[in-house]
C-alpha cells in the first residue's frame, strides 16, 4: 500500500470520525441551554427578550465548537494540501 | 472540482495580484448596500408621514441602536456606525447567498478574518477612547496581574473564534446546497438554502452582538465585576 492510498484512506475515515464524535458534545449542552432558557421564560415571562437573546448568543458560542469539526472535516475531504501534494508526485512521477 | 472557498475562482490576474470572487462580490455588496442607503436617504423629511424608504431606514437604524443600548448602555450612538455596518454588510452578503451565482464574500476566510480583526482592533481604540489608555490598560491585569497571559491569549483567541464562527457556518450553507443539488436535486436544496438564510441571519446578529459585547466590556467604567 504505498503513501497516496494511506493518505486518502486515512482522510476519509478521520473526516468521518471528527464530524462525528465533535458535534455530540455541541448537541447536548445546546439541548441543555434551550432547557434552562425555556424555563427561565417560563418563570419569567416579561424578560423573554433579554433571555432569548441571551440564549441565541450562548447558542452561538456552543455551535462554534461543532464548526470547527465541520470546518475540519471539510478540509480533510475537499482541501486536503496531503492529498494534493501526493496525487500530484504520483501523477507526476508516475 | 468543488471549491469550499471563492478565493479560488480567479477572474483576472495582472502581475502578483489576483482579482478573485471574493473581493468582487464584497464590492458588489457594498456598492448595493451604499446605493440603497443613498437612494432612501436623499429627501428625509420629519413630517408625519414619510416615504417608505425613510421608514424602512428608520426601523433598520432604531432597531440597531435599541439592540445596541441593551448591551452597552446608555452610550450607543458612538458604536452604532461600526457595529451597524458589520451586522448589515454580514447580514446583506449571507441573504443574498440564494441569488444564483452569487458567491458570498464571508463564505471565505479573508472576509471573516479581516472583519475580526477590525473588531479586534476596534476594541482597544473605544476603550481607550471611554477610558483613556491607563484606565483601558488596567482591565488587563484585574482582577490580579497573574491572569495578564490568560486575557492576552483569550483576546487572540475569540478574534479567531469570530473569524472561524462566521467562515465555519456559511461556506457551510452554501457546501451542503451545493450537494444537495448534485444529490437530490427536485426540492430539498430549497431548504437548505432556506436553513442557510436562517444560519446566515443569525450569524450576522451574533456576529454584531458579540463585538458589541466585547466593546463594551473594555469600555465599561471602573466597576468591580467584568463580563
Amino acid at each position: 500500500m504505498d503513501t497516496t492510498t494511506i493518505i486518502g484512506m486515512v482522510s476519509i475515515i478521520v473526516a468521518g470520525f471528527t464530524i462525528t464524535i465533535g458535534s455530540i458534545a455541541p448537541a447536548l449542552s445546546e439541548g441543555r441551554a434551550v432547557v434552562q432558557a425555556l424555563t427561565a421564560m417560563a418563570q419569567q415571562p416579561d424578560e423573554a427578550n433579554t433571555l432569548s437573546r441571551t440564549l441565541f448568543v450562548g447558542l452561538a458560542m456552543i455551535e462554534s465548537l461543532a464548526i470547527y469539526c465541520f470546518v475540519i472535516s471539510m478540509i480533510l475531504i475537499f482541501a486536503n494540501p496531503f492529498w494534493r501534494q501526493a496525487a500530484a508526485k504520483a501523477g507526476g512521477g508516475g | 472540482m468543488m471549491t469550499i472557498t471563492p478565493d479560488q475562482i480567479v477572474y483576472c490576474t495582472r502581475g502578483a495580484l489576483k482579482l478573485n470572487a471574493t473581493i468582487v462580490f464584497a464590492w458588489a455588496v457594498m456598492a448595493a448596500l451604499t446605493l440603497v442607503a443613498h437612494l432612501s436617504t436623499r429627501r428625509l423629511s420629519e413630517e408625519i408621514s414619510i416615504s417608505r424608504w425613510q421608514n424602512m431606514m428608520e426601523v433598520i437604524v432604531g432597531g440597531i441602536r435599541s439592540q445596541i443600548r441593551d448591551i452597552s448602555g446608555n452610550s450607543s450612538g458612538r458604536y452604532v456606525p461600526f457595529v451597524g455596518t458589520l451586522f448589515l454588510f454580514i447580514f446583506a452578503s449571507n441573504i443574498l447567498a440564494v441569488v444564483p451565482g452569487f458567491h458570498p464574500p464571508t463564505s471565505s476566510l479573508s472576509t471573516t478574518a479581516a472583519l475580526a480583526v477590525c473588531v479586534f482592533f476596534a476594541v482597544p481604540i473605544f476603550g481607550v477612547a471611554a477610558e483613556g489608555l491607563f484606565g483601558y490598560l488596567r482591565h488587563y491585569v484585574q482582577p490580579t496581574p497573574l491572569l495578564l497571559p490568560f486575557h492576552i491569549v483569550g483576546e487572540l483567541s475569540r478574534t479567531l473564534a469570530l473569524a472561524v464562527r462566521l467562515f465555519g457556518n456559511i461556506m457551510s450553507g452554501t457546501l451542503v446546497s451545493a450537494i444537495m443539488l448534485s444529490v437530490v436535486p427536485l426540492l430539498f436544496p430549497v431548504f437548505t438554502d432556506a436553513l442557510g438564510l436562517l444560519t446566515g441571519a443569525i450569524q450576522a446578529y451574533i456576529f454584531a452582538v458579540l463585538s458589541m459585547v466585547y466593546i463594551a466590556s473594555a469600555a465599561r467604567a471602573h466597576k468591580a465585576n467584568r463580563r
